[in-house]
């Protein structure tokens, strides 16, 4: 080191502990600024502080507001609330929880159930004041604690608002339930920005209606100014500001009519949606099964939940929004559409039936034996030719296919009111290369599209989108976004917000095509397919049967292994509108291994129409009979 | 040496254990840390096993502390650059594929447990500013200040758009110390300050809603009593409520009928001046005095240029964790989530501080070993 660095080193040093005495400086007159800023508060200002505090006795105690009501469109209470007693404790303060419970449990009853419910809702929730052990006391129950209460510090009992489902299962799927607020929910709402209205709610919208409205449903939370001793327990109220009630949610839904469609299914599994052609508006909404969603209310008990949960009827999936099903040949009337729209059929064409298709060497098949011969295309939609619609998709092309009926909200979200609605698959070159990973899996083969025409392949929809194409057929092309709620009464302004249809588009079609397609699906109803479960029916009546093969379309979950061939068996499909002229319902029925359309989906279908044009109801079991069709039917 | 190992230990691997501890500095943070402890065990009436927790992060910290207080400063210069680097990518990953809470990205997932990268930002950053002066140690120009603020804004524009605004501004101080203490002109730091308040208009644009109204609340907490004025209004009155002696310890009312949100962490010094009030305030103040004395003085006394900016950062990080808590909690400075250090519970902040504490210790320890 040479004296000139050795120089600058020092100069540098100085320079540096020069810097060290500013800041140090600065940290002295920070820190004289703070304890300025405590000396002004906790001397000049104490006098203020402290009375501040002796005031700060007075606590502010939220009131939850009552949750809205969900009505039918009718005003049948779906969703009320009740008031009951509850027993709860506060975990913060209490020692030995498990003594307390056990020590309880001689004064109330409290089964296994409420002790494992209670313990899965102490580690799940965060925050909670007070958790409850045994909802619904009796009178009795309630003197018993009441007379004890001293032996229990930490426990009490609180009068609670409890919500109520009327109907049960049915329905369960529109109007969903409520659960305990938890983790995530929390950071929802403080993603909203809401979470000091949810000041004193425990309960929250998580499934259905109950969670797509929840913000109306909730309510505005009230406050009361308790004065509080020492020990942080209220002596007396001294001012009060009440909660605002939630908003009621009225449908558009006619709870009768669900009920119809629902003792329909029996037991089988499947899904129903009937829409108002000219709205949008959702008139049944069947998930079959259901599940009874008063048992989530007050916590579902571990066991009830895993029953739900594992079951592989799967209870819990909607399957009218996230259900996906191959369309079959309920796909058949938007092809002849589009064939006629695109130019690449007239409503003079026809064909030779040979009961085939063949195509690269392979042969398609018609599902019945031998073909259906000289079929037009009138007959091809009536009598649901296969061979028809082999030829012409092969004709079409994937793209135009693809093109047309993604104008009819096909593969695509209907933006229905709830939550959880799944994409389902519009088939096309796109589709596939985003779809798969290696190179020879991406590529579409001409051979696919032919499958197509006849709604199997890679199409997969849920049965609102087929509701939905349907209405928009049924209306001419304008196309509503389907929806449940039909208004919703305001408690604070008193005014009655009206849901409008949204007109999702207008899809450009020929009125002759339109006309001449409605005619061939009255023709099914009338002497095809569907003429079994509609020739007798006093209205006029659009369908197309549908029969959609399970085995080799493996977009769903995993079956149980020992069920595999009965839940193999076809899904059985059938889409009507009606009447004809002036279509007031269009919908859409699956059930799931239902075998034939026209076997088990038609006359439910039937059965739904009966009661929402005719106002008849259907004599018990008539469904289950119409069920046991023969065979032979064609589809 | 002020430590004494238990006694029972050979006199030869107690010399060891202690080599490299700074008794000082290993006073006032414990002395910090026992005030700490006393105050969370009042703070957690409902939840004593609060304190144990804290306590076994006490251990972890320290272990680590004395962990790094072995390595010496040349050693540490060479973790910089990956640290800095690492920490870079870590953000990006977080922008990228973060886990969301409170609608703020600032969670990684690894396996099992969540990480907060921006928090390793709080020593990365000066270390890596530190690093890149010491090599241009010979002929600082303003094109290096122009880098050292490019390698500052890079992670600190990161956190800032999680949105994490008070990490921000600390990881920000932290490189802000480097670069002022490695010597840019008094004209440069003017221009800069100028130039950072004018930023302060589109920043605002940026930021969000809750953030805003943060700083719209310190104006006039009264605003929103029941939301973000809430933490203020009743931190200051339990402030001002402690008076000169304070109300005790364990009769906080504030405390005890849980008027203060968040008391375990960042609020946990409203409970302290609620309980021992202005002379316990001015205790607080002078135990965190002696100890950013100490590291000033640690770092007057570096070796290398790089141990020098390092220890004076390193201090003044200290300092800024401490100013910007107690001025939050006593309604001088918008609330944002810094913890009281050494006092606030919490696991990741404590094991930072003591980090931070390991390299002082390194630094003071190392200070001949290189000029001889």
């Amino acid at each position: 080191m040479n004296l000139g660095e050795l120089k600058n080193h020092e100069k540098e040093l100085h320079f540096f502990q020069l810097r060290i005495g500013f800041a140090g400086f600065a940290v002295l007159a920070a820190f004289a600024l703070l304890f300025a800023r405590f000396f002004h508060l906790q001397v000049l200002q104490h006098d203020t502080y402290a009375s501040k505090a002796e005031e700060n006795r007075i606590s502010i105690v939220p009131i939850a507001p009552n949750r809205g009501l969900i009505l039918d469109r009718n005003g049948v209470v779906l969703a009320r609330n009740y008031s009951a007693y509850t027993l709860e404790i506060f975990p913060a303060r209490v020692k030995d929880l498990e003594n307390t419970i056990q020590a309880l449990a001689e004064l109330v009853e409290i089964q296994a159930k409420d002790r494992s419910r209670f313990r899965k809702l102490h580690a799940e929730v965060r925050n909670a004041e007070s958790l409850p052990i045994r909802t619904r006391l009796s009178d009795e129950e309630v003197a018993r604690f009441a007379a004890n209460r001293y032996r229990f510090p930490g426990v009490d009992i609180k009068a609670r608002l409890f919500r109520q489902y009327p109907y049960g299962d049915i329905a369960s799927h529109v109007v969903g339930y409520i659960g305990r607020i938890n983790h995530k929910d929390q950071e929802k709402l403080a993603e909203l920005e809401v979470e000091a209205n949810y000041r004193g709610t425990d309960y929250i919208g998580k499934g259905g209606l109950e969670a797509s409205y929840q913000q109306e449903l909730h309510g505005t939370t009230g406050f009361e100014q308790v004065e509080i001793d020492a020990g942080g327990r209220g002596i007396r109220t001294l001012a009060r500001t009440p909660a605002q009630a939630g908003n009621n949610v009225t449908l558009t839904l006619d709870i009768r009519l669900q009920e119809i469609a629902e003792a329909a299914f029996g037991r089988r599994r499947g899904a129903l949606v009937a829409l108002e052609p000219a709205t949008g508006g959702v008139l049944a909404f069947v998930s079959k099964p259901g599940f009874d969603p008063n048992l989530f209310v007050d916590g579902i008990d571990p066991a009830s939940w895993a029953e739900l949960n594992n079951s592989p009827d799967r209870p819990l999936t909607n399957r009218a929004i996230a259900g996906i099903y191959p369309p079959g040949s309920t796909f058949k009337p938007y092809m002849a559409m589009a064939a006629l729209e695109l130019g690449k059929r007239t409503q003079k064409s026809a064909i030779n039936d040979p009961g085939y298709f063949e195509f690269g060497g392979r042969r398609f098949r018609d599902s019945k034996k031998g073909g259906h011969g000289h079929v037009d295309l009138y007959n091809s939609i009536v009598k649901s030719s296969d061979t028809f619609y082999y030829q012409l998709a092969n004709d079409m092309g994937i793209d135009a296919i693809a093109g047309f009926m993604g104008k009819f909200g096909f593969g695509a979200k209907t933006g229905i009111d709830l939550e959880g609605e799944a994409l389902g698959v519009l088939p096309s070159p796109e589709w596939k290369h985003k779809r798969f990973r290696r190179p020879e899996q991406q590529k579409w083969y001409a051979g696919e599209t032919i499958s197509i025409g006849i709604g199997q392949g890679y199409n997969a929809y849920t049965p609102i989108q087929l509701a939905m194409a349907l209405a928009t057929l049924a209306a001419n092309g304008d196309m509503y976004r389907p929806h449940l709620a039909s208004y919703i009464d305001d408690q604070r302004t008193g005014e009655r917000r009206h849901i409008q249809p949204a007109l999702v588009r207008r899809v450009a079609l020929n009125p002759d095509n339109v006309e001449f397609v409605k005619r061939a699906m009255a023709g099914v109803n009338r002497e095809g397919t569907g003429a079994r479960a509609f020739g007798s029916a006093e209205y006029t009546s659009g369908g197309k049967t549908g029969t959609a093969q399970v085995i080799g379309m493996k977009q769903g979950e995993k079956y149980d292994e020992a069920k595999v061939s009965e839940r193999h068996r076809d899904h059985s499909l059938f889409i009507v509108f009606a009447p004809v002229e002036n279509p007031r319902i269009a919908l859409a029925v699956i059930v799931e291994n239902g075998g034939f359309g026209a076997r088990a989906a038609a006359p439910i279908a039937r059965t739904v129409l009966d009661y929402y044009l005719l106002g008849k109801v259907p004599a018990d079991d008539s469904a289950g009979a119409a069920a046991n069709g023969d065979e032979e039917e064609s589809d | 040496m002020a430590l004494e190992i238990a006694g029972i230990s050979p006199r030869r691997l107690a010399a060891r254990m202690v080599a490299g501890i700074d008794g000082p500095l290993l006073a006032l943070s414990l002395a910090l840390v026992a005030l700490g402890l006393a105050t969370l065990f009042s703070a957690s009436f409902e939840n004593p096993g609060r304190v144990s927790a804290q306590l076994a992060n006490l251990a972890v910290a320290l272990t680590a502390m004395w962990l790094v207080a072995q390595i010496p400063p040349q050693t540490l210069m060479r973790f910089a650059v990956p640290a800095y680097l690492c920490g870079v990518a870590l953000l990006i990953a977080v922008a990228l594929a973060g886990d969301v809470v409170n609608g703020a990205r600032r969670w990684l997932h690894l396996g099992v447990t969540r990480f907060q990268p921006s928090e390793m930002m709080k020593l990365a950053l000066p270390l890596m500013l530190a690093w890149y002066f010491h090599r241009n140690e010979a002929d600082l120009r303003l094109r290096d200040f122009a880098i050292a603020t490019l390698l500052l804004a890079v992670p600190v524009l990161l956190i800032a758009r999680q949105p994490d605004l008070g990490t921000a501004v600390l990881v920000a101080a932290a490189g802000c110390y480097v670069i002022f203490f490695a010597g840019v002109g008094w004209k440069v730091l003017a221009a800069l300050g100028v130039l950072g308040l004018a930023s302060l208009v589109p920043l605002w644009g940026m930021l969000h809603d809750y953030q805003r109204r943060r700083i719209l609340t310190l104006i006039d907490p009264t605003q929103d009593p029941l939301g973000a004025g809430y933490h203020t209004i009743q931190s200051t009155i339990a402030v001002g409520s402690g008076g000169l002696t304070g109300k005790g310890w364990l009769h906080g009312t504030q405390t005890h009928l849980e008027f203060i949100p968040e008391r375990h962490t960042d609020f946990i010094f409203a409970v302290f001046s609620e309980e021992f009030g202005l002379i316990g305030n001015a205790a607080l103040l002078v135990l965190y005095t002696l100890l950013i004395a100490r590291g000033l003085m640690i770092a007057a006394n570096a070796a290398t240029f790089f141990a020098r900016l390092v220890a004076a950062s390193i201090t003044l990080i200290f300092f800024t964790y401490a100013f910007v808590n107690m001025g939050m909690v006593s309604g001088i400075l918008p609330v944002v989530g810094v913890p009281l250090p050494f006092l606030s519970y919490g696991g990741t902040a404590l094991m930072t501080l003591f980090i931070g504490i390991g390299i002082l210790m390194s630094i003071h320890s190392h200070r001949r070993l290189v000029q001889t």
